[in-house]
């Protein structure tokens, strides 16, 4: 089945351009370090999920490009024709001529209906070029104003044209303090609305993989392509073809489906954290040596103690003890620090996978109490190597990762709003008070249901 | 890609705005080897066919033919539009851009306002309609007057009552030169007094200037490049004050390396919209985080460098000292000390070889020492553009809207209540038909509730931050 992916606004382009650069260059990749067949099977399982190859010589990305100015896009289609591997589709691409101004109503309310029927247009031809459709995947920040407000009004559009779609949203969380002063009214109103209509939502906060970019893997001067080619490859550990079940005889066919159903048993909890490790520089890959056993050790802490990477990890925050009683108020007990997750799915890719024992996912004290253990945790794996790592360990975690980070981000769009600063830049564009009200008490749902886990 | 027409009123203005038209095309021939008419130059040139004489149709791509300026050049009195049309830049300008009238407006926003403004008004509105139609998607407005004077002051600010009306879509972006204490002309707090009122209602930024600073940035970089310090060798082309490279060869008169920093700061504000970045910053974009309430539109500038030494120095040291003097008190191009006053909110355009990390590193550096609004603690607007101006490696244009705009305003207000009280010269004005007694007393009250909007927020500085509490949900 295939993924459609739908890039919005400026980021959206630049992290999908990476995306499908990183996924390409993967499968061309001789170092799979497994058989030839496997090779094979792979590169077919990955071309039919993200690349089409009809009448032309190289793959082309099954990918919407959509922007309300067009320089990034013209840049986009470019690089990517220039690297001779693979390209968009030419006709694949919508932009006007005046950006969204930073403003989510400029987007969600004048962009949005103004270009809804174009933009669907193209998402369809896109769909009907796969022969089975196996779901979206929206990329976007929200802290801009294409990305985030006409990407939240897409995103309503593509789940009333295709109700039992699959639809998993990326969204980029901005830098802390700052790229946009309005970033967190955009944040606010984009997460209560996506919350909506998504089946899902990865997340990948700029400040976290900065950090990546600055202590793992040894950039001076990071740039914004840097940022993006680390988040490319986490995601293309995560897409990249796996196998889900055990013993299974070929890779999973319906990848966006799988996530969904280990990741998403309730409505209510649908925000997804990344992790992959190892992170390095590539001129360091030959000389380092990893252990599944360790790869799995880190991972897991990472996951107990919310590390956002595989350095300066907190060892002391252990699970609570079991066998002391479950009342309903239990999450007092536990740590302060510790995070409790609703499921969590672990990929491995790479070789000498039998010595792997992933028992200690499958704690129970890492899990909510109102979910089965077995049913929490899944693991896919593939001998395949993916992109020059002789072993990656991904985890995708539904879980209390962005809980924090979700709280930061409610609690200053508050802050700003008590004083309705800006709000007459949204007004001016049918976006009032009201809507922001909403937006907050949605969220400040979301931020309750997770901090009762 | 949009474009953006210039209005440039009064004799000032024009001066400014001839220094303006100069650099871009000095920037554009920079970057533009080919000589092809592409988007970046589409955003304020017009391409024409000028073979046939006179106007021909405009030429959306391919070579370049003829360029002209999406331009409007408006003076009550020829001089100055005279010179630039026998200037080198003749060619630029379209001759139907031009409005003119002989006798000027006697230093008088009366006459300016309410006698050229109704006189002329047809005769803008169709070369404004013109201007507009040439343009595939018409963004902003960029109106170049000083504030003092009757033209650029009166005429100037019914432009743009006029632009409001017309093309309320569009963004109106203001450089007003304000005057300074020593002025020589004694009604000119009438004058920017009465302009204000309108730059309050109409304008959607405002990007004050005042003399003085100009003048000691200018002095200073004359010092630098003449100081003969060792190791200080300034590079040719990199003054941002120098228009060497440019059309103009005759004799620096003394304004020019003034409007010449003017200019730069036009065309670095435009820039991340002309050129590509990896964080594009549109016009647009600049009015939507910089305008936090409708009437606090205005926004002090800074520019760095100055200049660029010869040499090659440590360049990240280099990168965060520019960083450092965007904030300082004598890089500001108003009189003001943004450090000692309240940020409303900042942005940083930063265009050449800069990443995100060196913006990030430089904005944790220098958080610490500036005030916040409350509810805007990290109120940051960044963009980069990968193209640097003519001469430098990187550059830096900061606009802060920060209530160090106050004194400024409330200088303007004593200077024009020394007048009022006592009605000095107020019979000039209201000689004028149209012009009444309510006009003054409704242009100072607007000046005053301006005051007093950034006195409450200067009250909030340095007291007990206490954030609203959240909202409760029941479990």
């Amino acid at each position: 089945m295939s993924i459609v992916t739908v890039q919005l606004g400026q980021c959206g382009n630049q992290i999908g351009h990476e995306v499908f650069n990183t996924i390409c260059s993967d499968v061309r990749n001789t170092h799979g370090l497994c058989s030839k067949k496997e090779n094979e099977s792979y590169r077919d399982a990955c071309k039919e999920r993200f690349f089409c190859e009809e009448q032309s010589e190289v793959p082309v990305a099954r990918a919407v490009l959509i922007d309300m100015e067009p320089k990034v896009i013209s840049q986009t289609l470019s690089m990517a024709a220039r690297s001779g591997y693979w390209k968009y589709d030419d006709g694949s691409h919508f932009c006007q001529k005046q950006g969204s101004g930073n403003n989510w109503a400029n987007g969600y309310s004048v962009h949005g209906p103004r270009h809804k029927e174009a933009i669907m247009d193209l998402v369809q031809k896109e769909a009907e070029k796969c022969d089975r459709l196996g779901g979206f995947f929206t990329i976007m920040s929200m802290a801009g104003g294409t990305g985030s407000g006409l990407g939240a009004f897409v995103t309503q559009c593509l789940r009333d044209a295709f109700p039992t779609s699959f639809l998993l949203n990326h969204v980029i969380w901005p830098y802390s303090t700052g790229e946009v002063i309005v970033q967190n009214y955009n944040s606010v109103l984009t997460l209560s609305h996506l919350y909506k209509s998504a089946d899902a939502l990865l997340v990948h906060e700029n400040d976290v993989v900065h950090k990546i970019c600055a202590q793992l893997m040894n950039i001076k001067q990071i740039s914004f392509r840097d940022i993006n080619q680390v988040i490319a490859h986490q995601l293309g550990s995560v897409f990249q073809p796996a196998y889900t079940a055990e013993g299974g005889l070929c890779y999973s066919r319906n990848p966006l489906g799988d996530l969904m159903e280990t990741l998403v048993p309730h409505p209510e909890f649908k925000m997804l954290g990344l992790r992959n490790i190892p992170q390095m520089p590539e001129n360091s890959l030959a000389y380092s040596t990893f252990s599944w056993p360790g790869l799995i050790k880190h991972l897991r802490q990472m996951l107990i103690a919310n590390a956002k990477m595989e350095e300066g990890i907190d060892w002391q925050v252990q699970p609570p003890r079991l066998g002391s009683s479950i009342p309903s108020s239990h999450s007092i007990n536990k740590p302060l620090h510790f995070n409790t997750s609703i499921a969590n799915l672990v990929i491995l890719r790479g070789k000498d996978m039998h010595s792997i024992d992933l028992g200690s996912f499958q704690d129970p004290s890492l899990y909510t109490s109102w979910l089965n253990p077995k049913d929490a945790f899944h693991s896919w794996k593939t001998l395949r190597a993916f992109n020059k790592y002789e072993k990656s360990a991904s985890l995708v975690s539904n879980s209390q990762f962005l809980l924090k980070p979700l709280d930061n981000i409610v609690g200053k769009a508050w802050n700003m709003f008590a004083s309705k600063a800006y709000i007459h830049q949204y007004t001016k564009f049918s976006i009032e008070e009201e809507d922001f009200l909403d937006s907050f008490t949605a969220l400040e749902q979301v931020i309750s249901s997770y901090t009762s886990l | 890609m949009t474009q953006s027409v210039v209005v440039q009123v009064g004799q000032c203005g024009n001066q400014v705005g001839c220094r303006f038209w100069d650099l871009a095309l000095r920037e554009h021939a920079d970057v533009n080897k080919e000589g092809i008419y592409d988007e970046a130059l589409s955003s304020f040139f017009r391409n024409v066919d000028t073979r046939s004489g006179g106007d021909g149709p405009d030429i959306y791509k391919g070579k370049i033919c003829s360029l002209k300026a999406r331009a409007l050049l408006i003076d009550m009195e020829e001089g100055v539009v005279n010179e630039i049309l026998q200037g080198p830049l003749r060619d630029v300008f379209d001759s139907k851009q031009l409005i003119t009238d002989v006798s000027g407006s006697g230093n008088n926003w009366a006459v300016g306002h309410k006698l050229y403004g109704s006189q002329y008004q047809e005769n803008i509105v169709e070369k404004l309609r013109k201007a507009a139609e040439h343009c595939d998607c018409l963004q902003c407005f960029f109106i170049i007057h000083s504030m003092g004077g009757g033209t650029g002051s009166g005429l100037g600010t019914f432009v743009l009552k006029l632009l409001e009306d017309e093309f309320p879509e569009v963004y109106r972006f203001v450089t007003s030169v304000y005057p300074s204490g020593e002025d020589d002309v004694i009604t000119s707090p009438y004058n920017s007094v009465l302009a204000m009122k309108e730059l309050n209602e109409h304008a959607d930024c405002v990007l004050p200037i005042e003399n003085e600073s100009l003048f000691d940035i200018v002095n200073k970089i004359h010092q630098m490049a003449n100081s003969g310090k060792l190791g200080s060798t300034v590079k040719r082309n990199s003054l941002v004050t120098s228009s060497a490279g440019s059309a103009k060869t005759a004799q620096e008169k003394p304004f020019d390396a003034m409007n010449n920093i003017l200019a730069n700061l036009l065309l670095n504000l435009t820039s991340s919209a002309r050129f590509e970045g990896s964080l594009n910053m549109d016009l647009n974009e600049i009015s939507m985080n910089l305008v936090p309430f409708p009437r606090l539109h205005y926004l002090v500038s800074s520019l760095t460098p100055l200049y660029t030494l010869a040499d090659v120095n440590v360049p990240s040291r280099r990168l965060d000292q520019m960083f450092s003097d965007a904030f300082s008190r004598d890089h500001q191009l108003i009189q003001a000390d943004p450090k000692h006053s309240i940020y409303l909110a900042c942005a940083l355009l930063v265009r050449g070889n800069v990443q995100v990390s060196d913006l990030r590193r430089n904005i944790e550096r220098l958080k610490p020492s500036l005030h916040f609004v409350s509810w805007n603690q990290e109120g940051w607007k960044t963009g980069l553009c990968s193209v640097p101006p003519v001469g430098h490696s990187h550059s830096l244009l900061a606009l802060a809207n920060n209530t160090c705009v106050k004194p400024t305003f409330i200088e303007l207000k004593d200077r024009f209540m020394k007048l009022y009280k006592k009605k000095a010269h107020l019979h000039h004005y209201l000689h004028v038909d149209g012009m009444e007694q309510s006009c003054f007393s409704e242009a100072i009250s607007s000046l005053s509730d301006l005051i007093e909007e950034y006195n409450e927020l200067d009250a909030t500085k340095g007291g007990p931050r206490t954030d609203p509490s959240r909202l409760k949900i029941a479990v």
